[in-house]
């Protein structure tokens, strides 16, 4: 159960080795011990988390979870919740992808969707499904500002997070009177292991922030949060520039 | 039912849908809510059919939800609302034995039966809870330190118990059960009945003292010196007076006067009893209003105004024992994000743990009004029962950043000083603070185990600590 101050017994991490999913479980153990399930693929990356969320306090559950795989997302959700109630759900697995390839790559695109977007709408189905019956619990959905106007330099990563966002934020709507309530969290470019390489975009964040606006906009019963707070009125400004200047703007 | 349940936004989920009747659920401090299938209670077939017909996510029975946090809501699954079942079964003038159902308020009782010449054994700070309620979390009131908590007062209760049997049970029956059910939560069953010994009283006025005490030190002499002098006591501190005027409080004690106590006009009618909710406060209350400011100003003239020592003042039941009763729904003015009260009793001796909470608490400076501090007497064989021999100390607080940092470590200084918390006011202690704070725990567990084995009855609270 979520107590009265927000704070949760149970967590679970849906890519579990995303580095904003581990952050959050982070911020949350820095509070209290609670249970932390970590759903991903089956790799030295997923034991590691495991080991160091173990080490912070955590009573640690693995279980498996594929995006690339459509039965995958029923058994994740059914697994995590067979030792009890999923009080806080952080959909947070995403690929960026190669924008150079994906403007010519079929494949590559419609893996990026699949991974995305058609794996996210799964797993918010499943989740909210065993929320509905619990009656109680929050989904929170990594979303992005690359999702409010998608750009020339990144449009399908940007196209696939849009679809994304409009599901989580009509998800959302549809749970009113439920017990349930979804967080769409909207970070600006993130440092992390995704984006590896990258110069950073103005108002870059890390993963340690993105946590703490998770766990406050949870706590403030929040719909939708900026991270950082800016981004909302930059992306404001951005999503009202008329189309032809914004085409020009090196974003 | 008209307390603690949000409007449902969709008018569908109350008919029909996967849960039927589902609306969701919070307590007094309106946090948390979850979402359960609320049942309207009109005998014991009701109970019955909900109990054997229970899901994985089980039932628990609701009174009139002044528990402050979890306690009777119960997410996805089945909650009982007692307070269609709340009729006088039977009434003995002569002994002040009365059999009631549980959904009956305190208040009903009083309207009832002051006039009769019969108070309630023991009434918390408001009357608008049930005789269920009452027993399952073994209520205390002003009186404790002479006639200890509500479930001392009930001679036997109708239990219905997870498989559908109605038991009586009583603490000669069944001690165990009896121990377990008075102040267990609702964990053990749904107390259907009970018969209560009421209070005999001369006249409905109490004859009140007042004290005013400047400091923390001079409020604990003068409860610890003269409290027995008093069947009612209790100290209300100001929580927001910091440094050496800490722990600055009015303390009002009395009794009940007796017939010919009372002035010559008042003799001819000594019972008289109006007890009625004045005003209410609006549903959508500012914010904003309630800050350190105006609080502190609040708490200031509350303070002034009480006179430095008065005696022998005829006061009515509502205004000593009730006085918030008076505004309807004033849990609402700490705003939609709520509120939690927090609770803590330790034992005699450890005066510097109550000292260490009451400064923290009053520098980290919440806008909360007054807090409560009593002496208790004696406890009694409740497993889960919160009163025992200490202080006790109760404060609203409205939720704000930082609060749930704060309590967790007050708890730390709460188990240092081997005391506990109150579940009936508990809506965040952490569970494995919780196991620290009542050493019955397991007793209650092993009952628990015996009466009902799959677990159908639990609650949110039951859920949220474990039980």
């Amino acid at each position: 159960m979520i107590d009265a101050l927000g704070s949760p017994s149970s967590l679970l991490l849906v890519g579990g080795t995303s580095d904003i999913a581990v952050a959050t479980a982070h911020r949350y153990l820095a509070e209290r011990p609670l249970r932390v399930v970590v759903a991903a693929r089956d790799t030295p990356r997923r034991s590691a988390v495991a080991a160091e969320l173990t080490a912070a306090g955590a009573k640690v559950q693995v279980v498996d979870f594929d995006a690339d795989d459509p039965a995958s997302p029923g058994r994740m959700v059914a697994e995590a919740a067979a030792a009890g109630d999923i009080d806080i759900a952080v959909v947070a697995f995403g690929l960026l992808g190669s924008a150079d390839q994906l403007r010519t790559d079929a494949t590559a695109v419609a893996r990026l969707a699949q991974v995305n977007y058609v794996a996210p709408t799964v797993v918010g189905t499943e989740l909210a499904n065993q929320m509905r019956q619990q009656g109680h619990g929050v989904i929170v959905a990594l979303s992005s500002v690359a999702g409010e106007r998608p750009r020339a330099s990144n449009f399908v990563y940007g196209s696939t997070k849009a679809g994304l966002d409009a599901f989580y934020s009509g998800l959302a709507d549809s749970l009113v009177g439920t017990g349930v309530s979804v967080l769409v969290v909207r970070p600006g470019f993130v440092r992390s292991k995704m984006t590896e390489g990258l110069d950073d975009a103005p108002l870059a964040t890390t993963p340690e922030a993105v946590a703490e606006a998770i766990v406050t906009g949870i706590r403030k019963d929040r719909h939708t949060v900026w991270v950082p707070g800016a981004m909302r009125w930059v992306m404001s400004g951005l999503r009202h520039t008329p189309r032809a200047l914004f085409r020009r703007l090196p974003i | 039912m008209s307390d603690g349940t949000l409007p449902a936004p969709h008018p569908s989920h109350a008919r029909g849908g996967p849960l039927q009747g589902a609306v969701p659920l919070v307590g007094w401090g309106r946090t948390a809510p979850t979402r359960a299938a609320l049942v309207p209670v009109h005998g014991d077939d009701d109970v019955r059919a909900a109990v054997l017909a229970a899901t994985g996510r089980g039932v628990v029975a609701r009174g009139l939800a002044r528990s402050y946090g979890d306690a009777a809501q119960n997410a996805g699954g089945t909650v009982l609302d007692m307070t269609t079942s709340a009729r006088v079964l039977h009434a003995d003038l002569e002994s002040g034995l009365v059999d009631v159902e549980a959904g009956i308020s305190l208040d009903e009782l009083m309207n009832r039966f002051v006039p009769q010449g019969f108070f309630v054994p023991v009434t918390p700070g408001t009357r608008l809870v049930t005789v269920g309620g009452a027993i399952a979390a073994d209520i205390h009131g002003k009186n404790h330190h002479v006639a200890g908590s509500f479930g001392q007062h009930v001679r036997w209760l109708d239990l219905l118990t997870a498989d559908g049997q109605v038991r009586r049970v009583s603490p000669e029956s069944d001690p165990d059960l009896f121990w377990a059910t008075v102040g267990g939560m609702g964990l053990t069953g749904v107390v259907l009945r009970a018969q209560v010994q009421m209070k005999a009283i001369e006249s409905s006025r109490c004859l009140v003292d007042t004290d005013r005490t400047p400091d923390l030190d001079s409020l604990m002499t003068l409860l610890a010196e003269t409290d027995h002098l008093y069947e009612y006591s209790v100290a209300w501190i100001d929580t927001l007076a910091k440094g050496r005027r800490m722990g600055r409080s009015v303390v009002t004690r009395g009794r009940f006067a007796k017939l010919d106590e009372l002035p010559a006009k008042r003799r001819t009618d000594p019972l008289g009893y109006h007890g009625s909710v004045k005003a209410s406060v609006p549903d959508v209350f500012p914010p904003g209003l309630l800050n350190l400011a105006t609080v502190a100003a609040f708490n200031e003239l509350w303070y002034r105004k009480a006179p430095k020592l008065k005696r022998d003042q005829l006061q009515s039941i509502p205004t000593f024992f009730h006085p918030l009763d008076a505004v309807g729904g004033w849990n609402r003015i700490y705003g939609p994000r709520g509120f939690v009260q927090y609770q803590v009793t330790v034992p005699f001796g450890q005066e510097e743990a109550m000292r260490e909470v009451l400064d923290r608490l009053s520098s980290f400076g919440t806008a909360s009004f007054l807090a409560v501090l009593k002496r208790f007497g004696p406890g009694n064989p409740g497993m889960l029962s919160y009163p025992s021999p200490g202080w006790t100390l109760a404060l609203d607080i409205p939720v704000m950043k930082g609060l749930a940092g704060l309590l967790d470590s007050l708890d730390e200084v709460v188990i240092a000083a081997t005391g506990r918390t109150y579940l009936a006011k508990d809506s965040r202690v952490r569970p494995e603070t919780f196991e620290k704070m009542y050493d019955r725990l397991d007793d209650f567990r092993a009952v628990r185990k015996q009466v009902d084995p799959d677990g159908v009855f639990t609650s949110d609270l039951a859920r949220r600590l474990g039980l």
